[in-house]
């Protein structure tokens, strides 16, 4: 039996489909979220490397942002327990997710069994997400994947300490006029995200092990920034990204059962 | 549309309490503005300000805190708010203050009037912001403004050197009342209110304590409405007929199994913080939709003003929620949670509050680590309706529920 998890994000579009609840057979990213072409071209993509058409899925399930547009099914869950569910399926027995989406940032706490127990999420500005990244990256004119190599080469990170984007961004706009580093600017910015999310996590409890999904778990920056702030390993997969979509159809196929 | 849809409504029934609490409500403001056409000084107060004292007077009051909530729920916020960021006032100050600050030199608003003051009676067991709101209006409009001071207590009683300080100043102010607006104050009088005021309260704890059934006998959004009246008019005989009629039909409806939570309750919450006023359709409905119910709040417990005696009053001001103690207050959470078999809490992080908000971290960290329940907070506002996102709360109500759904799953 195939089910299907969608993930309509504010940035982009997720697809994943499973066999039977376990194997993972398919997965696909469009870029474009919520009220853009993203979940079509996202769906179309998944379904035609699965060789499969809609009518071959026995329940799709939407979840995140857009998860109340989804055309293709009404069933919908949290982009927190899609997370949940597909990160204990991807890294058995982690205990912590943390999830640093587009515009959002997520602290989940599970049990033994990758039940969620309890979740934190930032409040509503902008700063410690995806979103922060993309404004910063667009200020030091490079492109927003450049943002964690650069962290990693840099030997002084500099401090950009607002807790306001906007604030953030003049606070890195006068560091690039005053001549600091590139590198070192940029993990200041990855610092920074960091140091919001783990304040997060903290006042969560952070139980190890620990895991990263979402798009800004690519960015190694980030992780290397959160590692040292928790003092502790952070796990992260290629799928990091994908994590809610797999969630989702993981989702789809229990409610099946 | 919305015109179609009240036609089909049928008429409210003026014996239930719904009506009847609506019209003490808005009887409030049109006694107020009666008793301004007769020529005869009317008052702004403060929420928790000792009602008592203008009551036993005879003075017509009106609670700028209620007539803001009202402009909010009727969409007015966002505009008064502007007006006084306009004059000045940041955006960071509560946002029942910065309505009512623009009211008082709008003097008029179509959401809801009220008639212009002659003194203000402030009260800062509430908060302190509450007192520098209330110096603007009294200097903006050049009345006097009494003041009754009610240090935040760290203590689960009430000192004897607190109550002292406290009983002066209620006397002070019933004594510079009494110059300003030459009515005087009667025992007999004041005996009178006590005791309205004490029926009032108990029929109010027993109604909201209808929730320990399951299901509810009610929404808890009723309460939201309800407790305008006990605010306002607790002293009043009609208050307490209104109240004791409030709950003789949720004990009915517990009789004959039905409910004013006009859907299945699957799950029961308590809701934490003042309502978002201006997006009360949207926050109810989150709720409703998802099969869950708030059966508590604070405000069940807050209200319960019972004493026997003038000093008993003025320790039952010296324990209002916002002034006592974190423990304390999460103490008096976990018995509404326990009592009323509450299975999640939820947070309205409330931008305007910085007295309750701030600490609702710590305290509904520990609520649900006492009561073993998953606990979501959501950004909002009172009466501003900038400061909210209805995705955002949309998610974080979604994930209490599941979280709440596989709890009942797992048993
Ligand atoms: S909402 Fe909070 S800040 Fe505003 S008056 Fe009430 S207690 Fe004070």
């Amino acid at each position: 039996m195939f089910t299907l998890g969608v993930d309509i994000g504010s940035t982009t579009s997720k697809c994943a489909v499973l066999e039977d609840g376990a194997s993972l057979t398919v997965t696909s990213i469009a870029v474009g979220g919520m009220g853009t072409r993203g979940p079509q071209e996202a769906l179309d993509a998944v379904l035609a490397q699965a060789g499969l058409t809609l009518n071959d899925i026995a329940s799709v399930v939407a979840t995140g942002y857009g998860r109340a547009r989804c055309p293709w099914t009404e069933l919908q869950a949290s982009e927190l327990t899609c997370h949940a569910l597909g990160a204990h399926m991807v890294f058995p027995g982690v205990r912590t997710v943390i999830d640093i989406g587009g515009q959002d940032a997520k602290v989940i706490a599970l049990n033994g069994q990758g039940r969620m127990k309890s979740f934190l999420m930032n409040d509503k500005c902008a700063a410690g997400t995806g979103r922060f990244l993309d404004v910063m990256a667009s200020v030091l004119q490079i492109p927003v994947e450049e943002l964690g190599r650069r962290a990693l080469r840099s030997e002084h990170p500099s401090a950009v300490s607002s807790t306001c984007t906007v604030f953030a961004e003049s606070e890195v706009i006068s560091q690039l006029a005053n001549g600091v580093d590139l590198d070192d600017l940029a993990a200041g910015i990855c610092a920074s995200v960091a140091a919001r999310t783990a304040a997060l996590a903290k006042r969560l409890g952070v139980v190890p092990p620990l895991c990263m999904s979402g798009g800004v778990a690519r960015n190694a920056g980030v992780r290397a920034a959160l590692e040292s702030a928790l003092g502790a390993p952070v796990l992260t997969s290629e799928l990091a990204q994908l994590l809610g979509a797999v969630g989702a159809a993981l989702y789809a196929y229990r409610k099946q059962h | 549309m919305a015109e179609e849809i009240k036609k089909h409504r049928p008429p409210p029934d003026p014996n239930s309490a719904k009506y009847k609490l609506g019209q003490i409500a808005a009887k409030a403001y049109s006694d107020a503005q009666a008793a301004k056409d007769r020529g005869e000084p009317v008052g702004w107060c403060a929420s928790n300000f000792p009602v008592e004292i203008p009551e036993t007077l005879g003075l017509a009051v009106v609670y700028p805190e209620n007539q803001a909530a009202g402009i909010a729920a009727r969409g007015g916020g966002a505009r008064l708010c502007e007006e006084a960021e306009g004059d000045g006032y940041s955006n960071d100050i509560c946002a029942y203050a910065r309505i009512s600050l623009a009211y008082a030199k709008l003097k008029s608003a179509p959401e809801q009037d009220v008639p212009m003051p002659d003194f203000v009676l402030c009260c800062n067991n509430i908060c302190n912001c509450m007192i520098k709101w209330y110096e603007n209006l009294a200097r903006e409009l050049n009345i006097p403004m009494i003041m009754i001071d009610i240090p935040f207590n760290p203590d689960y009683e009430v000192s004897d050197e607190q109550l002292a300080y406290v009983r002066a100043q209620f006397w002070d102010a019933i004594h510079q009342l009494e110059k300003l607006t030459g009515k005087k104050w009667s025992d007999e009088k004041y005996k009178e209110v006590m005791e309205y005021s004490g029926r009032t309260s108990r029929a109010w704890l027993a109604a909201t304590a209808t929730a320990r059934y399951t299901p509810s006998p009610f929404n808890g959004f009723d309460l939201l409405n309800h407790m305008a009246v006990m605010v306002t008019a607790r002293g009043k005989k009609e208050a307490a007929e209104a109240m004791e009629t409030l709950l003789k039909e949720y004990e009915d409806n517990h009789e004959k199994g039905v409910s004013t939570f006009r859907a299945e309750e699957k799950y029961r919450i308590m809701f934490e913080g003042i309502a978002c006023w201006p997006w009360l359709r949207v926050t109810s409905t989150g709720l409703k939709s998802r099969g869950i119910n708030m059966v508590t709040t604070i405000y069940a417990d807050a209200f319960g003003f019972i004493y026997k005696d003038f000093d008993d009053m003025c320790r039952a001001y010296c324990k209002v929620p916002n002034a006592i103690n974190l423990e304390f207050s999460r103490d008096k959470r976990v018995k509404l949670c326990k009592d009323n078999h509450v299975e999640g809490l939820l947070v309205h992080t409330n931008r305007s509050c910085k007295l309750w908000s701030g600490f609702m971290y710590e305290m509904s960290r520990q609520i649900g680590e006492a009561c073993d329940i998953p606990v979501a907070s959501f950004d909002g506002d009172q009466a501003d309706p900038r400061n909210f996102s209805e995705a955002q709360y949309d998610t974080r109500v979604q994930g209490l529920m599941e979280i709440m759904e596989a709890n009942k799953e797992v048993g």
